[in-house]
């Protein structure tokens, strides 16, 4: 929670948010037109999305699956019973002069999205998800003259995942965006691409004292980054608490965010709101769903974030924080799942988060591209493990591993690297570092215990790092008495 | 017969053959493809002042005639092979432009065909040409079509030119004409029973979904519904066995099998149940003539071995104020796709904004009756007003649909008027939409229930035909066709239009 600093005190943030999620489906919701991003203009235009006289929306059933999925994953009601309506009004990339949504009956209601706050874990409230159409893309900037209309995006299907007012600082907002993005991607329903369009954002945003009624809202439309989410709840919740303060009053409206200046600004009043004229689409029939089908997509459903961390920290005793960041990412979280195998989870993690997710971001790789792969991990680890190397060298290990892809043993043979084990081997080193150094082993005998470490250096610096690191201690030890 | 040998055949009285005479001709090799095609051809020129066509398509015909020639010849005809029909301009029809009768889509040509006419086709039916309507299918006159009236073949008892009804009068007028031997229509509200009874013919609309809507330009959604007409109940039962299936493009299509409706010509209607809803036929306003042509029609049911219940329709007499509230609400959204945008007429203007574009686009573009629909539909949906209307309308819909129901508990058909009155004057009722409206007032009520409902020509007054409804429980054509059959094997009216 963060609260505003006004003249006359502290206000809140009151925050809803509607997010669009584009399905992840090779056809559009209601034709077999293709949804491949980047395609060429008005290439993947069915007659159904040109909205030809007589053609007709066929509703494409693996969306529906996507979308029960999906409500699934908020923990929601699934209705078995939901309706399409049409949402009319015209505009130059809506052929049919009405958008195909559902209104009246979604088919997904009261959801629950957890995110981490710094109280700790708040409940954000989903009041629906809803199916509906994409409209094309209008292009003004082609011509002085004409405008130019793309049909390629017109019809693909969406999810409008709606929240109730629950968050109360821009931080949680995109504490939800985050949330909801990685639960979408878990659940390979939508790719969460905000660059792309496919996830966006619209935000309802209003001000109030604490404890006080809820004020008037203002929403603002497409904003296409968690972080300009951010910016634009902040802008406006302060433009509010100013015309508040100063005796105004908040208009409801919907409002423009500009990235470059940072500003909202008015798109259109309540006066000049579109009147939809909601009606249940009658080229379409009803969606009703058997509890045997929502049984079945249950049953292929995932293990999500909340789950996966919650037996990560339980199973692998890793930290809440280590846990959150391989759960972030489905791919990342299987990644290290597949190291895993039958060696010490703990020291996967650290060496994923650590070692690996540092130099893929040192060098701007993603993680698919990256020539460790998980099995690499798991024999470094074991070798690790059952005392071939140590800590030490895996980390040359590893960075060869990172630019080669060869694996371990290879690189420990080909670069000599195997720990040495054998006491007598030790010893000698030993021998010959305290012969070389006579007058630190007399400033050790004589109490200048630091030097402890100078000596396990030079065991190490003849060794090439390859000693055992708890046998030099244990004989330096025994051989300096 | 007057074509028993070969090259002493009269060709215009090939048009006068009924669908199974002309197929049994045809297989026997009595009569070409081209013959009979020809002839049609022939009677289209002639009765051209009807202006029946908005887009006849006589060389398509011609080469399609070869090809029925070339299938016969081989012993592979199909099962309407050479069938001259008229298809309603609401069809799209590939390559061939379709204009539902207005200057919007005055020049508008489909790259795809409509799945009913595209099913006729594929069973060997030869189109002759687009036939007129009233614009978007909006009307009960044929008045409204930007390609101008429709004339029927009837003329009044002054010789005055008559409407053949609407919306599908171009499709009436061509086969009570002879100029084609069926055509295909669509029925919203009446706009195949209606016309059928004002020019003497067969007209079906058969269980909303029996028939695809893909390709048929949407006026009201949930009550639009492919229909024919013919002259002979026959020949309206093999036209619907080719017309109606399920169809995956459309969601209300229903997956059904499609019945043998010729069977049941051949069927008495011996110990069917026939309903008449006494509360109907006693409200004001019903012609002597449509009274008695109703009482005779009950009489010669019950001589043949039917049994005649009286029934009530209470909520049927809501039917018409329901109707003009759901299908301009409908038609107000569906015929938002005509922008200006894409394929449709534009307004031509300099430095339009997207708005001007749309509105000067509309206002060309659409008829006075259509933006009426448009008009009165945006108002129903309207926030504030929805309630009253639309939603209000929906409930005593069901409520129509639940009496029907509750009847066809107990009865197998309902026998009701097809119109209150015969064809009017081509120039009456124009400057009153609501007396128009009335045309509408007994095919309504099955529109709203989705029932098979057909119009079959029963009586005349003052030289006029009079149609006689039959409407039947959804899905039983099969019963609609056996009561039908039976009234036409009991009237021996002879409902040629005079000079045909």
């Amino acid at each position: 929670m963060a609260f505003i600093e006004g003249n006359t005190g502290i206000w809140e943030y009151v925050i809803g948010l509607e997010v669009h999620a584009q399905i992840s489906s090779k056809s559009k919701l209601f034709s077999g037109s293709s949804t491949e991003f980047g395609a060429s203009t008005n290439s993947q235009v069915s007659l159904i999305d040109a909205a030809m006289p007589g053609m007709l929306p066929i509703l494409n059933q693996y969306c529906v699956d996507q979308a029960v999925k999906t409500g699934l994953g908020l923990k929601a009601k699934i209705n078995k019973y939901s309706v399409f309506d049409r949402k009319n009004y015209f505009y130059a990339d809506l052929p049919q002069g009405y958008q195909i949504s559902q209104f009246y009956y979604p088919i997904v209601e009261n959801g629950v999205i957890d995110i981490t706050t710094e109280e700790g874990i708040k409940h954000v409230r989903i009041n629906r998800l809803h199916l509906e159409q994409d409209a094309g893309k209008s292009m003004h900037d082609q011509s002085p003259t004409s405008s130019f209309i793309d049909l390629n995006r017109c019809g693909i299907g969406l999810m409008e995942i709606v929240t109730e007012p629950d968050m109360r600082s821009p931080l949680e907002a995109a504490e939800y965006l985050k949330k909801l993005r990685i639960i979408l991607r878990y659940l390979g329903t939508c790719d969460g691409d905000m660059e792309k369009g496919s996830m966006r954002c619209d935000a309802n945003i209003s001000v109030r004292k604490p404890g006080a009624e809820l004020g008037t809202r203002c929403e603002i439309k497409n904003v296409n980054s968690v972080r300009n989410v951010m910016r634009a709840i902040e802008y406006e919740a302060m433009r509010q608490v100013q015309i508040l303060e100063s005796g105004g009053k908040i208009d409801q409206e919907t409002r423009l965010f500009d990235a470059n200046t940072g500003e909202t600004r008015t798109m259109r009043s309540k006066e000049d709101a579109h009147d939809y004229r909601y009606f249940p689409d009658p080229d379409l029939l009803p969606v009703r769903l058997e509890q045997e089908f929502i049984d079945k997509i249950a049953s292929t459903m995932p293990e999500l974030p909340d789950d996966k961390i919650k037996r990560y920290i339980k199973d692998f005793e890793l930290t809440e924080y280590d846990a959150a960041v391989l759960c972030e990412d489905k791919m990342v979280a299987d990644y290290f799942e597949e190291a895993t195998q039958n060696v010490n989870a703990k020291i996967v993690a650290n060496w994923v988060t650590s070692e690996l997710f540092g130099m893929l971001n040192k060098e701007n790789i993603d993680l698919v591209d990256s020539k460790i792969k998980p099995v690499h991990i798991n024999n470094m680890v074991a070798l690790i493990e059952n005392g071939t190397i140590s800590g030490k060298i895996a980390k040359v290990v590893f960075e060869e591993m990172f630019k080669s892809g060869d694996m371990p043993d290879k690189i420990i043979k080909e670069k000599s690297l195997v720990q040495v084990s054998d006491s007598t081997s030790i010893k000698q080193v030993i021998e010959e570092v305290l012969l070389e150094n006579p007058e630190s082993v007399e400033g050790y005998k004589s109490g200048k215990d630091k030097l402890f470490g100078f000596f396990v250096g030079q065991v190490m610096k003849k060794t090439g790092g390859r000693a055992n690191p708890t046998m030099v201690n244990d004989l330096l030890k025994e051989m300096l008495q | 017969m007057f074509y028993s040998t070969k090259g002493g055949r009269i060709m215009s009285e090939l048009t006068k053959l009924k669908i199974s005479e002309a197929l049994e001709l045809l297989k026997n090799k009595k009569i070409s493809a081209k013959e009979l095609v020809t002839s049609h051809i022939e009677q289209m020129e002639k009765c051209k002042n009807l202006n029946a066509f908005i887009t006849p398509t006589i060389d398509y015909a011609l080469e399609q005639a070869k090809i029925s020639d070339e299938r016969i010849a081989k012993n592979e005809m199909r099962k309407l092979e050479a069938i001259p029909v008229g298809v309603k301009d609401l069809f799209c029809t590939k390559n061939i432009r379709t204009t539902a009768a207005s200057k919007m889509l005055s020049n508008f040509t489909p790259t795809y065909e409509s799945t009913v006419s595209q099913n006729i086709a594929d069973n060997g039916t030869i189109m002759l040409g687009k036939t007129n309507m009233d614009e978007f299918a909006m009307g009960s006159s044929n008045t409204t079509s930007y390609f101008g009236n429709v004339i029927s073949p009837w003329r009044g008892a002054e010789g005055e030119e008559l409407v053949p009804g609407g919306s599908s009068g171009g499709s009436a007028a061509a086969v009570a004409a002879f100029a084609s031997m069926a055509a295909l229509g669509s029925d919203t509200g009446g706009s195949v029973r209606q016309p059928a009874a004002f020019t003497g013919l067969v007209g079906v609309k058969p269980t909303y979904g029996r028939c695809s809507r893909y390709g048929m330009v949407s006026f009201a959604s949930s009550l639009d519904q492919a229909g024919v007409f013919t002259r002979s109940v026959e020949d309206a039962a093999l036209m619907l066995e080719a017309m109606m299936g399920f169809d995956e493009k459309d969601s209300t299509s229903l997956n059904i099998p499609v019945p043998n409706l010729t069977k049941a010509m051949h069927e008495s209607v011996e110990g069917l149940k026939i309903g008449v809803p006494k509360d109907l036929m006693e409200q004001d306003g019903i012609g002597r003539s449509v009274l008695d042509m109703w009482q005779h029609s009950i009489d010669i049911l019950k001589s043949e071995g039917a049994a005649i219940i009286d029934i009530t329709l209470p909520t049927a007499k809501y039917a018409l104020p329901v109707y003009y509230v759901i299908a301009p609400a409908e038609a107000s959204s569906n015929l938002s796709r005509y922008d200006g945008v894409r394929y449709t007429h534009r307004a031509e203007q300099e430095h339009m904004t997207l708005d001007e574009m749309y509105e000067m686009t509309r206002s060309e573009g659409f008829g006075e009756e259509v933006k009426r629909r448009i008009l009165i539909g945006t108002y129903v949906l309207s926030s504030g007003f929805k309630d009253a209307y639309y939603t209000k309308a929906q409930k005593i819909r069901r409520l129509i649909a639940n009496d029907f129901n509750n009847s066809f508990a107990k009865v197998d058909a309902v026998l009701l008027p097809t119109a209150p009155t015969p064809a009017f004057g081509i120039n009456e009722k124009q400057d009153d939409p609501v007396a128009m409206y009335l045309n509408d007032i007994f095919t309504i009520p099955a529109s709203l229930a989705g029932l098979p409902a057909m119009s079959i020509p029963a009586a005349m007054e003052n030289g006029l035909p009079l149609g006689m409804q039959v409407i039947s429980k959804a899905l039983d054509e099969y019963s609609m066709l056996r009561v039908a059959r039976g009234l036409e094997r009991n009237i021996k009216i002879d409902f040629t239009p005079r000079g045909f």
